[in-house]
């Protein structure tokens, strides 16, 4: 353990941090002190006490108990939405690589349109369109992130494509399938695993930032980026309700990109000079 | 570029018009006063009881002729006036921006790869991971706080003060400088890490190479090494770099303009957005495009220009 964390501190801190927040919002229900939506008028705006750690709301519920239920909003839909741009990002830049040629370039042209649009502005119109729920936030950031999956593994298996293991399974009669799937993707999943991570990261941002604007995961739901929202509105006289969601963003997205950089210097030990 | 630009108008069409919800039912479901016969009435108006492809080759013809419609709203103005009162706003601030983020990004970069592994150089990579992490509009939200509400330095809002009119010309555009430090500084703090972050891996790739190790065998001073060798080649990718985060940017403009109410694009996208104008969304999103298209463009031949393997050409 000692040795892991000296050889790579950066994957041992970033390991740390997302083990405890992902255990935090795995336990909320047990962790937290009061239930999240429990409104209560006697305590409402209280500064961070003993009683309430990180202080009340405007209708006096527990900002701790709410923060630890948001975290399970904010991961869930950070790994949704991975998980969806991965399945694209995956079967598309497979078959662009594999196949080469003319599927290659027009598959690549397509990632190109849709990399110029800003992304913040396709996700905002379809969110709002369709109205706010969780599991539409999770599909829109989904299909609008697959772009740099789609590459990667492009560019993988493109250099995959030509090496001699390949040609000695094609000329064994390996069917294209299986060839992607047995053969080439196990060999592109380093790369692939890193952008996922860093992935999570920006789509517990994007959502924060949905939030922010009133288009996130909606009241009485509770999420970090609508409990900052509520903060903004009160900023002069409640600091507590903008200032500790704010942290448990920045600590969150700082430990899954501390982990994605770790695992990067960990596949690709050149990079680490 | 022509089939770039021919997808992105299919893209902004489609994503506007697969949505469920029509612009003239929204609103009026529970409206006694609207008959089936007025709503029909008014897509006819707006032309929405065409067929898709018919109503898509309209748009387009017009949008050829920058012609991007009517705004749905009250006022009923040509989108593209609308939109173009409010693009400075967002140009000026992405533009300051990206100055900020080169002229700060880099010295840290070079200095973390010169000085590696030094205090100097972990300091920096501390800043550069806080910085990535950081939700913008929670840092601006900080920084309106301390700056603004409790110092009183520098004003959280708007783009002029209330007396703007009755200032003289230096005093009006020191007015709206200080205005806009907050929202370009926070629309900066992203890609600054960013940019830091790779001027670091990029100089230090380029120190490691073989004709730098070969220059230094030969007696190349260090200064010259690294100034005149080393950053020339490690300065090239920053270019394709920034006209990348462009989207990001412009993209960003929404939640920095609607934090410090700046009537900029993205502001004007938000309004629009929330009241379901078609032309207005569609509008804007094609600009956003192709204004990253441009910017995309001036790089690529910017990159051509600085890079002399490319300038005399590889093949003659």
């Amino acid at each position: 353990m000692i040795t892991f964390a000296k050889s790579s501190p950066l994957m041992f801190i970033g390991g740390v941090i997302v083990t405890c927040v992902t255990l935090l919002a795995l336990l909320a229900p047990w962790i937290a002190p009061f239930d999240p939506s429990e409104i209560n008028v006697k305590v409402i705006l209280l500064p961070p006490s003993w009683e309430h750690w990180c202080g009340t709301d405007t209708l006096g519920r527990d900002v701790f108990s709410r923060m630890l239920y948001g975290a399970r909003v904010s991961l869930a839909v950070g790994f949704v939405a991975v998980g969806i741009s991965l399945l694209i990002g995956l079967v598309l830049g497979a078959v662009a690589g594999y196949s080469g040629g003319r599927v290659d370039a027009m598959m690549m042209r397509l990632t190109d349109m849709v990399l110029c649009f800003p992304t913040f502005f396709l996700i905002l119109a379809v969110i709002a369109f369709l109205e706010p729920s969780i599991w539409n936030i999770m599909i829109v950031i989904g299909l609008t992130s697959w772009m740099g999956v789609t590459r990667l593994v492009r560019a993988e298996f493109l250099s995959l494509r030509n090496r001699e293991f390949v040609m000695a399974a094609q000329g064994l009669g390996v069917s294209s399938i299986r060839m992607m799937w047995r053969y080439l993707l196990p060999n592109a999943m380093g790369p692939v695993l890193v952008s996922a991570v860093l992935g999570i990261a920006g789509a517990v941002l994007v959502e924060s930032g949905l939030s922010f604007l009133g288009l996130g995961v909606q009241p009485p739901d509770a999420s970090w980026g609508n409990i900052l929202t509520e903060g903004k509105d009160n900023i002069q006289i409640a600091w507590w309700l903008s200032m500790f969601p704010g942290l448990a963003i920045l600590i969150t997205v700082l430990g899954y990109n501390l982990l994605g950089e770790g695992l990067r210097d960990y596949f690709d030990p050149k990079l680490k000079q | 570029m022509i089939p770039l630009l021919f997808g992105i108008t299919i893209i902004s069409f489609g994503m506007m018009h697969l949505a469920p919800g029509e612009p003239v039912v929204v609103g009026q479901e529970f409206n006694p006063k609207v008959s089936a016969q007025d709503i029909e009435r008014l897509r006819a108006y707006y032309g929405l009881d065409k067929p898709l492809h018919e109503q898509y080759l309209n748009w387009l013809n017009r949008l050829v002729v920058l012609d991007f419609g009517k705004s749905f709203s009250a006022d009923g103005r040509d989108v593209i006036d609308k939109i173009s009162e409010r693009i400075p706003v967002t140009l000026w601030i992405n533009i300051l921006a990206m100055l900020l983020i080169i002229v700060i990004a880099i010295p840290i970069g070079i200095i973390s790869a010169v000085k590696r592994d030094s205090w100097l150089d972990k300091c920096m990579t501390i800043f550069v991971f806080i910085g990535f992490a950081i939700p913008s509009f929670w840092l601006g939200l900080l920084m309106m706080i301390s700056l603004g509400v409790n110092m009183n330095l520098l004003p959280i809002s708007g783009l002029h003060d209330y007396n703007w009119q009755q200032m003289g010309f230096w005093e009006q555009q020191a007015d709206l400088m200080s205005h806009l430090l907050l929202p370009i500084f926070v629309s900066a703090i992203g890609g600054l890490a960013g940019m830091s972050r790779f001027m670091r891996s990029g100089m230090l790739e380029v120190i490691s190479s073989d004709y730098i190790t070969t220059a230094r065998a030969m007696g190349v001073p260090e200064k010259s090494i690294r100034y005149r060798l080393a950053l020339k080649n490690a300065l090239l990718p920053i270019i394709t770099l920034l006209g990348l985060s462009i989207p990001g940017l412009i993209g960003g403009s929404v939640i920095v303009e609607q934090l410090f109410s700046l009537p900029g694009m993205g502001l004007l996208f938000f309004e629009a957005v929330m009241s379901r104008d078609y032309p207005l969304v569609m509008g804007i999103t094609v600009i956003g495009a192709v204004l990253t298209l441009l910017g995309n463009l001036i790089a690529d031949i910017s990159y051509a220009w600085a890079d002399p393997r490319i300038r005399h050409g590889r093949n003659g």
